[in-house]
């Protein structure tokens, strides 16, 4: 899924005239944010891997492992971006203990086939990713009311011993971000001035938010949703518009 | 040479121990202390550790996880209502702030939108959680201060507001009130009249404030150039709400980046301030109260009348895709990175929580500050432990 | 002497001082015993929006005999490291210094337990003691917080000091007795330019010193906003934080001793003391059951304004509330002195 870039487009239902307002209107957001793309991709040339455009919504930019500080670098120096909202990681393959309804481990405790861990590649998320876990942040522009604009940057991990380039350099804020990032997922970053333990005691072994961690309630009983709902009036009656009391003062 | 009894050695070992203890614990220089994790300062349980020369900090370093509750890999296991559960607990003071961003986020996903009456109701709710919490913080400063007194007019003043969110939701505390495509229910008889006359006490209380807190001198004196945080620094450690606003950022999520709130459509202001210090930090949020108080008013006498809730299915799956909405809580930014994978439960579940930005900026803020100010700046700064530790 | 006490019966010295003692100590419990309620309990209440103790007797007004009782039956804790015997006497010190106080306080015009010559440079002599209990409570505790809260008590108690000392020699130049019973006989006895239809209560010429003093023993008594030792340190109580139980209570008891005692004087000082205005012409053996309750009253009321500032204000910073004594309060107070030594010798 590399070098996958896609922009939503708009409905087209309504009178000619809506169809023409919604077009400019979606494609002026567009452009708003294909420059922004377009700022990127020019600072940073090849160290842009991936992009996804979600219309009038977001950005997101996949951009490789080597250039991820660069790419921060960029985006705070030269574009702008100088508020540092987040940085995690995402660990894209799926609970091998189940999660919802169709899981396979809630089926085999409710009685059914045996189950065995899904093999391949695993599906990743907006612009792209070829590896397991993905460091993600989000950085923003906000010195300019009304023309502020965010952005979600990506890069892959190496599957074994995923690492990346410390963001502290650049946001000082990233220090905090990067260590629970550690002893979360179990991802090492490069410069960090001391990765140690953020929210969990010293001597605790495992990364808690790696998938094929377990959350230990869900061995000790199934899943509470597989249970979900009683026997509630049919889907008509509950979307009924209940104005009754709209309007009073 | 002879040799050593390990009788000698022993004692020689001990000596030695007894002259290490006598000297860490005399030493006056370079003094450990330790704030917390139990300490009627910080709001919860919030460790600092502290060395100290004479009364000046070298360096302090908050712990934070005492409350760490695994919310993210809960999240993953729970289905989106339930979620909406989990997470009022985040910010308990105004929780309600909470469910919100977490919505949105979700009706983004499923290209669902809440209906207007709802919309009006949500953010009337959403301002109601926000008055909630900051008259707290506005008493609580005064206590850590050592003023005791305002801060029970503070606790008085906000039984009122809790109160008229009781009526509406259901719990003072923890409403679990929001629910993807609008809420869960309608205002009940009688409801806009009363929050109007608790608007007045409320603004009462801010004039009260004011005059005890703002207006003494003390305070002036313990507050005034204690804890500046430069703009660029702010924005580096994202730092967010109230803080950066009140080192000159004029930057407020209702404003520039609204997202299924009726912000535009109200007639507001947002409150900056240039210096940066804690007591601009007070000073924006007792603006951003009274603030509060008038677009709640601008709010009753314009809700529209409408469905509360739009069609979604009784059971919710919400296709794939991923989505990161932020709003202005009370602490901050606050907003939830939502991966779905298109089933009953969320793929993945980032918080990106106000305080936790706030506090990281502790480190930076209380070098060569005296010890009383550690205090001082962390009331400023106002963090929810719930909202660090998630 | 043995005629004076009003019994009429001879008595030896040793028993009539025996009397004294125990009187003394009976009105010091009482009045002290009625400041914790009236102010502690419900005056903070009150200003607090809040009804305080009710359950404990009418109103609460037992509440004080539950929370001595509640003390007494408290486990008897000593850290393994501290040092036992001073942190044993520490809070006897301090005790001590405030009884001490109250060895010349006059309440009548024989109601005294000792009338010395050097009537109030003695007690503010003992009032200085308190900071070595302080002290050594601190030291011996073996906690670092005990130790800061102590060294910052002892460095804030000795500053204040000297504000304290030199408002009130505005009054002894105007009385010209450092005496206590002397400083009463000439405010009642005094005139306001010539009219002595109220005496001469030296509040009047004195506003400056009474205001200085006041601010001084808000200090001395380490209250709000001049609490850093106790409150402040690191939020737990400062030098008192290793005592429990019965060795609490003494520093409790002393604490509101103190008040009670710091008050009497300034109204012995600057009210009036227990005197009315000779002018009213009321007698000596009507003062013998006036005496008293009148200073009762002015003690009360001024421990009141005390306990009014404490609940009202926030708290200082250690360096603010050192450079508010050093470069304000006692400029003030030598200022007062020298108009006070013009004044009186112009007048």
């Amino acid at each position: 899924m590399a070098d996958d870039t896609t922009t939503d487009a708009p409905a087209t239902d309504g009178p000619t005239d809506e169809v023409a307002d919604e077009a400019t209107e979606d494609v002026v957001r567009d452009e708003a944010r294909e420059a922004l793309l377009a700022l990127f991709t020019d600072a940073l040339g090849d160290a842009v891997v991936g992009s996804h455009i979600l219309a009038g919504k977001d950005l997101w930019i996949r951009v490789s492992n080597e250039a991820w500080r660069t790419a921060a670098d960029i985006a705070r120096n030269r574009l702008g971006a100088k508020y540092f909202g987040f940085l995690s990681v995402i660990d894209w393959m799926p609970s091998p203990f189940g999660r919802s309804m169709d899981s396979e481990v809630d089926r085999r405790i409710a009685g059914d086939e045996p189950y065995s861990l899904p093999e391949g590649s695993f599906e990743t998320g907006y612009a792209g990713g070829d590896t397991r876990f993905q460091v993600f942040a989000r950085l923003a522009h906000i010195n300019d009311p009304g023309a502020t604009w965010g952005v979600t940057l990506k890069a892959d991990l190496d599957d074994e011993t995923p690492s990346v380039e410390s963001w502290t350099s650049v946001f000082a804020g990233a220090d905090w971000h990067e260590r629970e990032a550690w002893e979360m997922y179990g991802v090492d970053f490069v410069g960090h001035p001391g990765l140690r333990h953020m929210y969990l005691p010293t001597g605790f072994e495992g990364n808690p938010l790696r998938k094929d961690f377990p959350l230990v309630a869900r061995q000790v009983k199934p899943w509470p949703g597989i249970v979900d709902v009683e026997q509630m009036p049919s889907d008509e009656d509950e979307a009924a518009p209940s104005d009754a009391e709209g309007g009073e003062s | 040479m002879t040799a050593v009894t390990d009788r000698q050695k022993l004692q020689y070992i001990a000596a030695k121990a007894a002259d290490a203890r006598v000297n860490v614990e005399l030493e006056t220089e370079g003094m450990t202390l330790n704030i917390g994790p139990q300490h009627p300062a910080t709001h919860g349980t919030l460790r600092i550790v502290a060395r100290l020369d004479g009364e000046q900090v070298i360096e302090a370093e908050p712990i934070a996880g005492y409350m760490h509750r695994g919310y993210e890999k809960l999240a993953e296991v729970r289905t989106y209502p339930q979620i909406t559960t989990l997470v009022n607990r985040i910010d308990w003071l105004g929780s309600f702030a909470n469910e919100v961003p977490f919505i949105l986020a979700a009706e983004q996903l499923m290209e669902v939108e809440a209906p207007p009456r709802a919309q009006w109701i949500r953010t009337l709710l959403f301002e109601m959680s926000r008055l909630g919490n900051l008259i707290l913080f506005l008493g609580d400063m005064g206590v850590q201060l050592g003023a005791v007194t305002p801060a029970f007019y503070a606790f008085r003043d906000r039984e009122f507001v809790l109160d008229q969110i009781e009526r509406v939701t259901g719990g003072r505390f923890h409403p679990n009130f929001d629910r993807i495509g609008g809420l869960k229910d309608d205002l009940p008889k009688g409801w806009l009249a009363d929050t109007k006359s608790v608007m007045n006490k409320v603004r009462d209380f801010c004039d009260e404030i004011e005059e005890l807190l703002m207006g003494a001198e003390i305070f002036t004196a313990r507050t005034r150039g204690i804890g500046v945080i430069p703009k660029d620094v702010a924005q580096q450690y994202g730092l967010s709400g109230a803080n950066a606003r009140a080192s000159g950022i004029d930057w407020d999520v209702r404003r520039d980046n609204c997202v299924g709130l009726v912000y535009p459509e109200l007639d507001w202001k947002v409150w900056t301030h240039p210096d940066g210090d804690s007591f601009a930090r007070f000073w924006v949020r007792l603006q951003e109260v009274r603030e509060a108080t008038k677009m709640i008013d601008q709010i009753t006498d314009g809700l529209p009348s409408g469905p509360i809730m739009a069609k979604v299915p009784r059971i919710i799956k919400v296709p794939a895709g991923e989505a990161y909405v932020a709003t202005e809580n009370p602490l901050g930014e606050m907003g939830y990175y939502i991966v779905s994978k298109g089933d009953l439960t969320p793929f993945r579940v980032k918080i990106r929580s106000a305080s936790f930005n706030n506090v990281s900026i502790t480190p930076w803020i209380l070098r060569g500050v005296y010890v009383p100010d550690i205090i001082t700046i962390l009331a400023s700064l106002y963090f929810i432990l719930g909202d660090i530790d998630r | 002497m043995s005629q004076s006490l009003m019994l009429g019966l001879e008595l030896a010295y040793w028993q009539e001082t025996t009397i004294r003692v125990l009187l003394g100590l009976v009105a010091l419990l009482l009045l002290t015993g009625a400041v914790v309620y009236l102010y502690l309990f419900k005056f903070v209440s009150f200003m607090q929006s809040r009804l305080g103790p009710m359950e404990a007797g009418p109103h609460g007004s037992l509440q004080l005999l539950a929370e001595v009782g509640k003390w007494l039956q408290k486990e008897d804790i000593t850290t393994d490291n501290a040092d036992k015997f001073i942190f044993g006497i520490a809070p006897a010190v301090a005790l001590a210094s405030t009884f001490l106080m109250f060895v010349v306080i006059p309440a009548g015009p024989n109601a005294v337990v000792a009338d010395l010559g050097t009537g109030i440079y003695f007690v503010l002599a003992m009032s200085s003691l308190s900071v070595i209990g302080i002290l050594m409570a601190g030291w011996a505790s073996a906690n670092k917080y005990a130790l800061l809260g102590a060294l910052r008590a002892g460095g804030q108690l000795i500053a204040y000091e000297l504000p304290l000392i030199l408002s009130v020699v505005g009054v002894v130049i105007m009385a010209g007795s450092l005496n206590l019973q002397d400083i009463v006989a000439a405010q009642a006895d005094g005139a306001i330019f010539g009219w002595t239809g109220i005496g001469n209560p030296f509040i009047l010429t004195q506003i400056v010193g009474f205001t200085v003093f006041l601010i001084a023993v808000q200090a001395e008594l380490t209250q709000t906003p001049f609490d850093m030792p106790i409150a402040e340190s690191e939020l737990v109580a400062g030098y008192q934080v290793e005592y429990s139980g019965i060795r609490f209570l003494v520093f409790f008891i002393a604490e509101f001793a103190t008040a009670v005692a710091f008050a009497a004087i300034a109204s012995t000082l600057f009210l009036g003391g227990w005197d009315l205005p000779a002018s009213w012409g009321i007698g000596d053996g009507a003062m013998h059951v006036i005496g008293p309750i009148n200073i009762s009253i002015k003690a009360v009321l001024l421990v009141g304004v005390v306990f009014w500032a404490r609940f009202s204000l926030p708290r200082f910073r250690e360096d603010q509330l050192q450079q508010l004594a050093w470069k304000f309060l006692i400029p003030i107070s030598l200022a007062n002195i020298v108009l006070t030594g013009v004044m009186k010798v112009v007048f």
